[in-house]
């Protein structure tokens, strides 16, 4: 009987894809019903209450969720203009053959991604300390600054934010479209070449249009990491209470609300509007960029 | 023919000559380019090294900068790591366990459901594979909530099992394995089962040798995500007993504790194991990090 088992080719698949099919269901599937079943409920510990929509509509009139919400979105936003256009830039620099000491400045920019955001956040709430001997105030210093309250004020909290973002992901980035640059033929630049190409031209008609894919990877995934910061401004401002919320998120408003606050059914439609708002800018943008008519 | 291909490379040799020349301006400036910002992304980890030897508080009242100044600078926070008895160890070694533990899990659950879909028809097939896309999509902070009460019911909290049950079949890593396994032939496949081998013979002993470069790489990214985590395992780990590194940094910042001498010679030593990983291991970390990105 055993032997009859693992010997049949018709059970193996599934016995093989068991395990994901498992953990799918009790920790993908299940958690996501419940957080949409609790969406729609006051839950307090030891009883649930359907409310309808309560939740939502709460959330629509709920001032420091917008300020949460704003706040990632505007991070979003920035990261995408930041951490797309310059690596890519970066990559073709680096790919190009006047490049001297690829391999050690690939890895040199590639080591800050190696660092956990724990440590990430503990340098760079040092670095931009408030103090006029500070780091990043003994270089505003230089060029003839006051010293800031880095992250005391909106302005420039989001800074130390963004600053701590393109630290950690330039080199990141830079990987992925490196790898993507590895994948154009050379034959396409050879005829430029022929044809008198220079090399912005060669950039804007060759380079960027072969590396859509590449581009569309990184954005698709940038999105909803930067929708979904939270970690980041957790330790760059020493926990969950910025001053006047400059650095709350919305997972941070989620885990205020979830966590600290023990309002599930609130915190879950926080996270729910945080998933569709995710999900409709991929799908526009993948759709935008023709991803779903090419069938794979 | 053969003096027709010697003509032509030693024109291109000579063409190159002149190219070199040409271009050496665009060289250095190229280089100078990659030096200035190589230098800007590693200046951080600079000031946090400098900063284990001056003294925490004074760090803490003055912000991290990269002065130097012998005098007040001392090993005197690394004598109190390693003679006095304080939680880094621990922590460290809590990490350690824990990335090795869950790495272990992750690799081989995810290898075990990926050679199902990378080496067999079935039915249901493409619609579970989309679900592994799927979960690779949806960021993990929008289940955190009914994660962490799922895991509270089946009473997991502050244990390691807690931790790493539910990114047990990894989706990223299930999509990496597969996407190598279909680069091998199911001939193999087929010629193990004439030998008289079982399906799970002809994994275990046929192809998860096969799989060993693949293992290496992903091995080394989720050893990476593992000992850099803070979210998940901060929300599920109750004692600090079982902290890990990145939560234990972090409960050092606390205004509470007064163990700032600590803070930074614990966030260096944090650092320094995956900085010799990736030493020793560059080319894995690479092809890990990029596997997604190649395909689009």
């Amino acid at each position: 009987m055993v032997k009859r088992f693992i010997y049949n080719k018709k059970a193996a698949p599934y016995v093989f894809i068991l395990p994901f099919i498992l953990v799918f269901l009790l920790f993908f599937i299940s958690p996501m019903i419940n957080t949409v079943i609790m969406s729609f409920e006051d839950v307090l510990p030891g009883s649930r209450k359907f409310v309808g929509f309560e939740n939502y509509t709460k959330l629509l009139g709920d001032k420091v969720f917008l300020v949460a919400l704003w706040n990632s979105f505007k991070y979003m936003i920035w990261t995408l203009i930041l951490l797309i256009p310059i690596p890519m830039i970066l990559a073709c620099i680096i790919d190009s053959k006047l490049m001297v000491g690829k391999e050690f400045f690939k890895s040199a920019l590639y080591l800050p991604a190696l660092t956990s955001v724990a440590v990430a956040g503990i340098i760079f709430r040092f670095a931009f300390g408030e103090q006029a001997t500070s780091l990043m105030n003994q270089v505003v210093a230089l060029f003839g600054m006051d010293p800031f309250k880095w992250l005391k004020n909106g302005t420039t909290g989001f800074i130390v934010l963004l600053v701590l973002a393109c630290w950690r992901w330039t080199g990141v980035n830079m990987l992925y479209f490196l790898s993507g640059l590895k994948n154009i033929p050379g034959e396409l630049y050879e005829s430029a070449d022929i044809d008198g190409a220079n090399t912005w031209q060669k950039f804007r008609y060759i380079t960027i249009p072969q590396l859509k894919p590449t581009t569309i990877y990184v954005l698709t995934i940038s999105i909803y990491a930067g929708l979904a910061m939270f970690i980041e401004s957790y330790m760059v401002f020493n926990g969950n209470n910025s001053p006047n919320n400059i650095g709350l998120t919305i997972v941070g408003y989620l885990y205020r609300q979830g966590i600290e606050k023990n309002a599930m059914g609130y915190a879950s439609a926080v996270g729910l509007v945080l998933f569709v708002i995710g999900m409709a800018i991929n799908l526009v943008q993948l759709k935008l960029n023709g991803t779903f008519k090419k069938g794979d | 023919m053969q003096s027709n291909i010697s003509l032509n490379s030693k024109k291109s040799a000579q063409k190159n000559a002149v190219s070199r020349g040409k271009n050496l301006p665009k060289r250095i400036l190229i280089f100078m380019l990659f030096a200035i910002i190589a230098l800007i992304l590693l200046i951080p980890f600079y000031t946090l090294f400098i900063s284990t030897f001056k003294d925490g508080a004074l760090v803490i009242a003055n912000g991290m900068d990269v002065s130097i100044n012998t005098a007040k600078m001392s090993f005197k926070n690394y004598m109190i790591l390693f003679t006095e008895k304080n939680s880094l160890f621990t922590w460290f070694f809590n990490s350690l366990f824990l990335t090795i533990l869950q790495v272990v899990c992750q690799l081989f659950i995810s290898a075990f459901v990926a050679y199902g879909f990378a080496m067999y028809d079935f039915k249901g097939k493409n619609f579970l594979f989309i679900c592994v896309l799927f979960v690779m999509m949806v960021p993990f902070e929008i289940l955190m909530l009914p994660l962490y009460n799922q895991i509270s019911d089946m009473h997991l909290t502050n244990s390691y099992i807690g931790i790493i049950l539910p990114t047990i079949a990894s989706a990223s890593t299930i999509f990496f394995f597969r996407q190598y396994l279909s680069g091998i032939p199911r001939d193999l496949v087929e010629a193990g089962r004439i030998d008289g081998a079982s399906e799970y013979g002809i994994f275990f002993r046929l192809i998860l040798p096969i799989m060993k470069p693949s293992f290496a790489a992903m091995a080394i990214l989720n050893a990476m995500f593992s000992w850099n985590n803070l979210l998940w395992p901060m929300l599920v780990l109750k004692d600090s007993g079982k902290f890990t590194l990145p939560i234990g940094l972090n409960t050092l910042l606390t205004p509470y504790g007064n163990n700032y001498n600590l803070l930074f010679v614990g966030s260096f030593i944090s650092v320094i194991p995956v900085f010799i990983l990736f030493a020793c291991f560059q080319k894995y970390f690479v092809e890990g990090m990029t596997a997604g990105a190649v395909k689009g």
